[in-house]
């Protein structure tokens, strides 16, 4: 008998599933053998692979068309196990399970929701489903980190609510999402954000999060703030420097804003727009006629995001706070966050399906309803190497999560501003598509490897929002949400067949490999053979702590070290000018007014014209070619004294 | 003279200078200087077309400096009353006053300041050559070896030593009022040390106070400086606020007034700084009316809550005022200066370039094309921020100036070499001088410390010091640097920052070897500190003429106050427009023409804040399109039966002229 590892040498057959893609994050042959700690099922697998009996009879079920089996219990077997539909037991035998470190074998045995058992040979109750997966991948299910559902915008409401939404991202491997709360400007975020748990409890049919996205400024929001991590489990928040006059923040309110962040240990996100400059150029290209979809994209121009990113990344350093970019749509802004990473800053980049997957030339389609589906903001950039410039980024780990920015509007929504580009609401689709695209345009391609897969479509965002292990990866005790990933299969996504209510598809006609076979949400089975059976309302609220590991050692560790001292100097004793105090004449010094230091600074002076003095009688001061009084002393300071007024 | 003549063109038939060369070890002094920038040799022999004084000098240059040193020194025992050449004093140039016998035959030659300087090695941004200047009333007249002058002349013979343009301080605060009191120097005081150190130009920056008129403010600086500048001057208005009157008042600097380049703010909250709206509109207006856009580049937002942290953390010296204006705020704001200026095609110009992050930028987006200027400053190109931890009170808070100086010591090093590539473009000194007392206006609290630092009379010896010695440039460069940039940004060139037939005579003879230190004790500011205080530099002026006349000969200064003379600048300096007019030929829009949109539309409110598109409200196209598109008129037949029930009766569809789209269906 040979060993599994010597058969497939050589042969040049496509199907060798116990081979695992020899991509650059591939680890070593064998190097986790004794290496990995927690994860006691791994040895398990490891032992039984060197028998590699199985892998023949895999061999010969590789020829027969893609599908899994899917085997209920027998009747005897049910007898024993009565409540076998309700406590939802599986079994997935022989898949290879991949997570962002490492692919492996195993068998993997879920109850109630809970990844239970994971090796082989496992020791399972009778009567559990099983599915044979015929060593195909199992990967964590992915964690859509950004979407719209259901998002009021006008008195419209975006076309997917959360029972469409979900059941989208479910048909497209995607197990989670995290939704956005957008308050209204003078609506309290507690009550946009029981507004928004209220929808999403009724009808998401997956796990759920929210971000709150901060729209405005001042005490009372940062309250509610704390209140929101402290006892609502949401640990990111969005702010806007884009939408003048609506949501928009000025610098000094981010500033203030990334402060509370990092004091309360969120993330910061930032939608990075300039919207002054957004607001100005839209003006101008409406003064020039332009009113059609074209126009979003040209008041838009990429410049314009990659400065507010540049901005954001400045304010994030100056706070000490950990940034992240949502939809990063073009080359500037990723070469931004990719530099910025390069000089030590905490920031997370995520580029969207869109992004990822198509470019702004739709733009200028001459069907109008078509270029209107393209609108969102940041648009899409019109140069057409973007999409592979970004997934490079992505694949290197210069951009590290990935959303889909979901928020589609049908196009009697869009023609709201069917004479005025800045009137088209925005948002397109991705929800359903991001796993699949990425999958064809990186993993297919060869930038990336299956586990960076893992890590860029769930894993990281898993960690980055503290959910992580519970979600993001595939080990005992966390969720039972997996993918049973099918490499080979072919898709053309089309407006057709997608699980959106919208008209268009960004993505029309577009061919991808590579597809979920089976999702397996909260232990249960969604999807399989193509047919969704999702359940409106199933979905948990999942909250999240404050301090994610992942962004938050580094910056404590920064905080420690950011410590400032003066410099101890004796007082100054020499003559002062006068200053007048008429407005007219102020001081171009900013914030001179409201210093808060300032009015310490009296008892200093106090001090200083009391004539007290350490340094006991001094006839050190032969510079002193100014007149004082008798009383001055110089104190003497702790590094010696400072001969305060002559040439140093 | 005639046998000096002889003696050349005996020479001449000797040896071609060409042949020569080779070989010998010996300093030759007619060729120039083996830089980066040298242009190949007699390149320019028929390609300059408005600078005849150019061939005269090229032909000047086929002559051996050997023999011409000869004759120098055989001639300098002649004429009467000349100090002793002292031949072994490398150092000395020697001016000649006229005979008794010519002044007889020039009666009026006191006046009319004719000048003569001889065996100058001229220094030009493209080249330099050997060749005598003749200047006649604040002019160059003629270039070139033999010249036929008029009796009488004041002659200097520049024994070889490089002749270069004046340099120009393009960023200057002389008499800035500051809440009641003023910078310590005046506009004569300033500018005697502009002179002293090489300069014999300043562009001053007018600094009205918000919400009062630029004009009135363009007013007083021009009367204050005309009372009292020594040197040629020339004025930078800052747009301190924003509104329809500063708009007309803009224009009418432009056109009347001589004012091109107009500063603004992002930084000082509150009191100067703009926001981003604002700045687009200064640059759109700037970039249509011929104006170059100049910037203070630091965000105000920010610093403003820095210093309060910094304040509440009890830090309330000097450090302070470093600490709470870190280098990224700098190169934040850089950045957001150049994509706005991108947006609105205005060419764009950095003002006080004090850190690598912010020079970085600026050279990131000269190589992505964008029109955009950096000015280093003395103070940055020669010290760092080091000192803001001095245990001197008074001396750290010299220092004290907005960019701050980079507590990296490696920064001028840094902007050095930027400015050797051609990164950064022009220097200036923003010299700006506050006596200890005034500076201890803040001795409590370091936002209260005015702001400003010298550099005037330090900025070409420190330049020459720091990039010329090291190598890092040749003397071409340094002359466009300190001179040539400067001019050619505030479309002055060629009158300033060249040395040619019809350019103002405003000229230094260098002296490369003079080694300095400089001191508070000697400076010409009336400032107790300085912040290059104790450095040793090499390079000095060695004599200096302003309008023709020498205003520093033998290390002694003659100026006269209110001799200096407005430049007016005008608008759309080629140096930076004509890159922009291109563009702007290619930045046309154009729509997509398209078919009606005629599905249905969803009912939407504009309630308060209800969409995420910016300023729907105010779109100004928006009302004549609808009322078009209601109004049922019609270029096409009768409609599409199809889908008529969703569409109101009256509406019809427009054809396209790149044919009937059909907008609702699947492309």
């Amino acid at each position: 008998e040979v060993p599994p590892f010597f058969h497939s040498v050589g042969s040049d057959s496509p199907n060798r599933p116990r081979q695992k893609f020899c991509g650059v994050f591939c680890p070593v042959e064998g190097s986790s053998e004794a290496k990995t700690l927690d994860f006691d099922a791994l040895s398990a697998c490891r032992g039984r692979s060197a028998a590699g009996g199985r892998v023949i009879d895999r061999q010969s079920d590789i020829s027969q068309p893609r599908k899994v089996e899917i085997r209920e219990s027998t009747g005897k077997e049910a007898l024993q196990n009565l409540d076998d539909s309700q406590s939802d037991r599986l079994l997935i035998k022989g898949a290879k399970i991949v997570n962002d470190d490492q692919s492996f074998y195993a068998d993997i045995y879920m109850e109630d929701g809970v990844i239970k058992q994971i090796g082989e040979n496992l020791i399972v109750p009778g009567g559990v489903k099983t599915i044979d997966a015929h060593g195909r991948m199992l990967l964590p299910g992915g964690i859509d980190v950004h979407t719209r559902f259901q998002m009021p915008d006008r008195g419209m409401t975006a076309a997917d609510d959360f029972y469409q939404g979900t059941k989208a991202a479910l048909a497209g491997g995607t197990t989670m999402i995290i939704d956005h709360v957008v308050p209204e400007p003078g609506v309290s975020l507690m009550s946009a954000f029981e507004q928004w748990r209220e929808w999403a409890d009724g009808k998401s049919c997956c796990d759920y999060s929210l971000h709150v996205d901060i729209t405005e400024w001042h005490k009372g929001i940062q309250e509610e703030m704390e209140t929101l991590v402290k006892d609502h489990g949401v640990n990111s928040f969005l702010v806007y420097l884009a939408y003048k006059d609506i949501f928009q923040l000025t610098d000094a309110q981010v500033y203030e804003v990334f402060s509370v962040i990092r004091d309360l240990g969120a993330i910061a996100q930032v939608h990075a727009e300039n919207g002054d400059i957004v607001a100005e150029e839209q003006r101008r290209i409406l003064e020039q006629g332009i009113t059609g979809p074209e126009g979003h994209v040209l008041s838009h121009p990429e410049e314009v995001e990659a400065e507010a990113v540049n901005r954001a990344v400045t304010v994030a350093n100056q706070t000490n706070c950990p940034l992240y970019v949502t939809k990063v749509m073009s080359k500037s802004a990723a070469d931004v966050i990719a530099q910025a990473r390069k000089k030590g800053t905490v920031v997370y980049g995520e580029p969207i399906t869109a992004s990822l997957g198509t470019d702004g030339s739709h733009y200028w389609s001459k069907n109008w309803a078509k270029a209107a589906a393209f609108v969102t903001s940041p648009p899409l950039s019109p140069d057409p190497a973007t999409p592979d410039y970004l997934n490079s980024l992505l694949s290197c780990g210069d951009l590290q999560v990935t959303g889909s920015a979901h928020c589609p509007f049908n196009t009697a929504q869009r023609a709201v501003g069917k004479d005025d580009f800045t009137l088209i609401p925005e948002g397109v689709n991705g929800t359903e598509e991001r796993m699949s695209i990425i999958w064809d345009k990186c993993v297919v391609t060869g930038k990336m490897d299956e586990n960076q897969f893992v890590a860029v479509t769930s894993t990281n965002a898993a960690k980055i929002f503290n959910l992580y292990p519970r979600k993001g990866r595939i080990a005992v005790g966390s969720d039972a949400d997996l993918v049973l990933w099918d490499p080979d299969v072919t898709k053309i996504i089309s407006a057709k067949s997608h699980n959106s209510t919208v008209e268009y598809n960004i993505f029309e006609g577009l061919e991808v490999r590579g597809g979920p076979l089976v999702v397996i949400s909260q232990g249960k089975i969604v999807l399989e053979e193509g047919t969704l059976h999702a359940t409106e309302g199933s979905g948990r609220f999942v909250a999240r702590k404050p301090f994610p590991d992942y962004v938050y050692k580094r910056i404590k560790a920064r905080s420690r070290l950011a410590e400032l001292r003066g410099v101890p100097r004796g007082l100054y004793d020499g003559p002062v000018c006068e200053v007048s105090v008429t407005p007219k004449t102020m001081t171009p010094v900013s914030s001179a007014k409201t210093s808060p230091a300032k009015q310490p600074s009296q008892p200093v002076r106090n001090l200083h014209q009391s004539g007290f003095s350490l340094s006991g009688h001094t006839g050190a001061q032969i510079d002193d070619n100014v007149p004082r009084r008798n009383t001055q002393r110089i104190v003497a300071p702790p590094g010696g004294r400072a001969n305060i007024t002559s040439l140093g | 003279m005639a046998e000096r003549r002889a003696q050349r063109v005996k020479a001449e038939e000797e040896l071609p200078v060409y042949l020569a060369r080779p070989g010998t070890a010996d300093q030759v002094p007619r060729q120039k200087r083996g830089g980066l920038f040298c242009s190949v040799e007699d390149a320019f022999d028929s390609k300059t077309i408005d600078f005849d004084a150019l061939s005269v000098g090229q032909r000047g240059s086929r002559t051996p400096r050997t023999v011409k040193r000869e004759a120098g020194q055989g001639e300098t025992g002649s004429p009467a009353g000349a100090e002793s050449p002292a031949g072994n004093d490398a150092h000395k140039v020697q001016i000649c006053s006229s005979g008794g016998k010519e002044t007889l035959q020039n009666l009026e030659d006191e006046k009319s300041d004719r000048l003569l300087i001889k065996g100058g090695r001229i220094v030009n941004d493209d080249q330099s050559f050997h060749a005598d200047i003749y200047m006649e009333d604040g002019l160059i007249k003629q270039i070139g070896d033999n010249l036929i002058v008029p009796g009488g002349v004041k002659t200097i013979e520049a024994n070889g030593k490089m002749v270069i343009p004046g340099g120009i301080d393009i960023h200057t605060h002389f008499q800035m009022p500051y809440r009641g009191t003023t910078t310590v120097d005046d506009f004569a005081q300033g500018s005697k040390a502009a002179l002293a150190g090489g300069t014999t130009m300043i562009v001053d920056h007018v600094i009205p106070e918000p919400g009062s008129s630029l004009l009135e403010a363009y007013d007083q600086w021009r009367q204050w400086a005309d009372e009292k500048a020594c040197c040629d001057y020339s004025l930078h208005v800052d747009v301190t606020h924003w509104d329809d009157s500063v708009k007309q008042e803009l224009d009418n600097l432009i056109k009347e007034k001589g004012v091109n380049s107009f500063q603004v703010y992002m930084a000082y909250k509150d009191y100067y700084q703009m926001s981003n709206s604002e700045l687009y509109e200064v640059f759109t207006f700037l970039a249509e009316r011929g104006g170059i856009a100049q910037i203070h580049a630091e965000n105000g937002e920010i610093i403003a809550k820095e210093q309060g942290r910094m304040l509440q953390m009890g830090i309330t010296g000097p450090e302070g005022h470093v600490l709470s204006r870190p280098e990224e705020l700098e190169a934040e704001a850089v950045f957001r200066a150049v994509t706005i200026a991108s947006q609105t095609n205005c060419p764009l110009y950095v003002t006080r370039v004090m850190s690598k992050s912010a020079a970085d930028i600026i050279s990131q987006a000269r190589k992505k094309g964008n029109v955009v200027f950096g000015e280093p400053i003395t103070a940055s190109l020669g010290t760092d921020g080091t000192h803001y931890w001095s245990k001197n009170w008074a001396k750290a808070a010299s220092f004290v100036t907005s960019p701050p100086l980079s507590p990296d010591p490696t920064t001028p090093d840094y902007l050095n070499t930027l400015l050797a590539s051609g990164d950064l473009s022009v220097t200036g000194s923003a010299h700006c001088t506050f006596s200890v007392a005034q500076k201890a206006i803040g001795k409590d609290d370091f936002t209260q410390i005015p702001e400003g630092v010298n550099g005037v009379e330090e900025r070409m010896v420190l330049i020459w010091d720091k990039a010329v010695t090291t190598g890092k440039m040749d003397e071409n460069m340094f002359v466009a640097v300190t001179s040539t940039n400067a001019a050619k940004i505030l479309n002055l060139y060629p009158r300033k920052g060249r040395i040619a037939v019809g350019s103002d005579a405003d000229l230094v003879i260098w002296d490369t070897d003079a080694v300095r230190t400089i001191t508070a004790k000697t400076h010409n500011s009336a400032a107790e500190y300085n912040v290059f205080e104790g450095m040793e530099l090499r390079g000095a002026p060695l004599v200096v003429i302003c309008q023709g006349k020498i205003v520093l000969e033998d290390g002694n200064l003659h100026v006269t106050c209110g001799v200096g003379r407005f430049i007016p600048c005008p608008p759309f300096p080629d140096f930076a427009y004509k890159r922009i007019k291109a563009r702007k030929q290619l930045a046309v829009l154009r729509a997509v023409p398209r078919g009606m949109y005629d599905g249905p539309v969803s009912e939407f409110s504009m309630s308060r804040g209800g969409t995420p598109s910016a300023s729907a409200r105010t779109s100004p196209t928006k009302q004549p399109v609808r009322n078009l598109h209601q109004s049922g008129f019609s270029l096409a037949g009768p409609p599409t039966p199809e889908d008529a029930p969703i569409r109101p009766p009256g509406r019809r569809i427009v054809v396209p002229p790149g044919g009937r789209s059909n907008i609702t269906s699947l492309s």
